[in-house]
């Protein structure tokens, strides 16, 4: 098609000079274009498309050989724990997208001094790693923990809960915060301010604009940093594996299985669900919400 | 302005969500410099767990910085030129590759390393180098150099730019090097900084990728939280906090300068 164009472009102006300057010479050949695919091209067949096949296949080497990959529905302990993660993973998202639609709405809304202070600081644990995230809950709910502290000042008994699956949650709110407000803070600005001024002067109450006029327009942002979250948390891993806690959520099953079980078949198949999982539900959100440009919030976690 | 009920609502609910992520950042900083953290900071302030990390870690933070570098290195080599050919075709086939690209971004680190290591893992030499944890970090990275140059290629007028350039007789290798990379810099900026506090962060591959004689950063983190004393990891975090915010916050000037224009408009649009 471009050539095609190039070709007419090149027929309406036949002098000398345009004819050196038409398109045509500032498009790179085809080989110079293959040349420039070349190295991210090998990264991604060699590195990724070529492992993720073996692995597919190598499930079926095992015992089991292609039911392994039924294991996760029909095995107590899979199902117990992809079920649990999944509950985790949303319950998470839900209670990040609530805080951060308020917060994100206000910090967008108003100007007022120490303003990019607050903003800076909820968005600063984007690419704080897992076990940091998990080492985080523990100052803040663990032994020596602050909650503990005050609750012994309080009450005079410590409310220690880092270790299990309260912990747990808050460590995963803890890394979902920036990804979720820096994604709510991006649509806010995009909201019309005048439609609320309507709706308003029509004689709308404060709680239908925020129903009918607010919510709807950050809808978009709402599920797709959503989506973000949940796909995040269920692959979480280092939180978990830092506060070493009994719950089963579904990557520390995986590891588990990989190293003490060596259990290679068997993690390959609950790996492959798990990606196909969290990649199934980014992929949804974006063809649904039709935005994919912004992958900078999934960051490490 | 009138500042209503809601608004100090809303501005005491930010506030607490403010400290929730800072409280635990100062209690651990804190942490890493008291003598004794069963006693509190009336046992005094000490450097001693920072040196003790320091004898400790230091080559697991040597190589962590030196796999960023690396993995910079090679994300821009494979990262820039991919970004251009993505923004100069676009059409299904570069979709697809895209997709293709991003998919590593989509998927748990944990399934990606268990990926490499059934597949790459019998060959020896690779298993034990730094290179296998680089590929890892390469292939984690990657999606975000190439995002963020063509993001940048994307918004320039790159057809213009290469056409005048074209007109002047440059061939394309000079028109890339000396037109479309400079013209790209803030994109590759912003895909740098990003690269880098990743690899610097990164755990989930890693913990899997790595042997005893290659640990990064995160991997000593892991290891420090689970067999040494509590003032130990926190001087290790404190580290840890001191290498990654310089990066956070050069991050976030980026991003703001790069906003600027979008929220000037915007507020003038308020008034």
């Amino acid at each position: 098609m471009s050539i095609d164009l190039d070709l007419k472009e090149g027929r309406s102006r036949p002098s000398l000079l345009s004819s050196f300057m038409t398109p045509r010479a500032a498009a790179a050949s085809p080989a110079i274009l293959s040349i420039l695919l070349i190295p991210g091209l090998v990264i991604v067949a060699a590195f990724f498309l070529i492992p993720i096949a073996r692995v597919a296949f190598e499930v079926g080497n095992g015992p089991e050989g292609w039911a392994t990959y039924l294991l996760i529905l029909t095995n107590g302990r899979y199902l117990e724990s992809l079920i649990q993660t999944l509950a985790m993973s949303a319950g998470v998202t839900v209670m990040a997208l609530i805080l951060c639609a308020i917060v994100g709405l206000f910090l967008v809304r108003n100007r007022f001094a120490g303003r990019s202070i607050l903003i800076g600081t909820l968005t600063l644990p984007l690419s704080f790693p897992g076990t940091v995230v998990g080492f985080m809950v523990i100052m803040l709910a663990g032994r020596q923990g602050v909650i503990g502290g005050l609750t012994d000042a309080a009450f005079g008994s410590k409310l220690v809960f880092a270790y299990d699956i309260a912990g747990l949650f808050i460590g995963y709110l803890y890394f979902s915060i920036p990804r979720v407000i820096l994604a709510v803070m991006a649509s806010a600005e995009k909201l019309d301010v005048q439609l609320e001024e309507a709706a308003r002067s029509l004689g709308a109450s404060r709680f239908r604009v925020i129903c009918d006029v607010i919510l709807p327009g950050l809808m978009p942002g709402l599920i797709s940093s959503g989506a973000i979250c949940f796909a995040t948390a269920m692959g979480a891993f280092g939180t978990a594996f830092t506060l070493a806690t009994d719950i089963d959520v579904l990557p520390m099953v995986i590891y588990t299985e990989f190293t003490r079980n060596a259990n290679i078949p068997v993690a390959a198949a609950l790996s492959i669900v798990l990606g196909l999982i969290t990649w199934a539900c980014l992929a949804a959100v974006r063809s649904f919400t039709g935005e994919g440009k912004n992958i900078a919030v999934r960051g490490g976690a | 302005m009138r500042r209503t009920g809601i608004f100090y609502a809303q501005l005491g609910l930010t506030i607490l969500l403010c400290l929730f992520i800072v409280i635990p950042i100062v209690m651990s900083a804190l942490a890493g410099v008291t003598v004794n953290v069963f006693q509190g900071l009336s046992s005094g302030l000490t450097l001693r767990w920072i040196f003790e990390v320091w004898d400790l870690y230091a080559s697991s933070i040597f190589l962590s910085l030196w796999l960023a570098v690396a993995c910079l290195f090679v994300t821009l080599i494979a990262g820039v030129p991919l970004a251009y050919v993505l923004v100069r075709k676009p059409g299904r086939a570069t979709r697809l590759f895209e997709e293709l690209l991003t998919l590593p971004v989509a998927i748990p680190g944990l399934a990606l390393a268990l990926a490499l290591l059934i597949t790459y893992g019998g060959v020896s030499g690779y298993r034990s180098s730094w290179l296998f944890i680089l590929t890892g970090h390469v292939l984690f990275t990657l999606p975000f150099m190439v995002r963020s140059v063509a993001a940048v290629m994307s918004a320039m007028d790159m057809k213009t730019l290469e056409e005048g350039a074209a007109s002047l007789g440059a061939g394309f290798w000079r028109r890339f090097f000396t037109v479309i990379v400079p013209n790209a810099k803030p994109g590759i900026l912003a895909g740098a900084l990003m690269v880098v506090t990743l690899s610097v962060g990164e755990f989930n591959l890693t913990w899997m990728l790595h042997t005893p004689l290659t640990k990064t950063l995160p991997v000593g983190l892991a290891d420090a939280y689970a067999s040494m004393r509590l003032e130990i990891g926190s001087a290790y975090t404190l580290i840890f906090f001191v290498l990654i915010m310089p990066l956070l916050i050069a991050m976030q000037i980026l991003a703001n300068r790069g906003s600027k224009p979008a929220r000037t408009t915007a507020t003038a649009e308020d008034k």
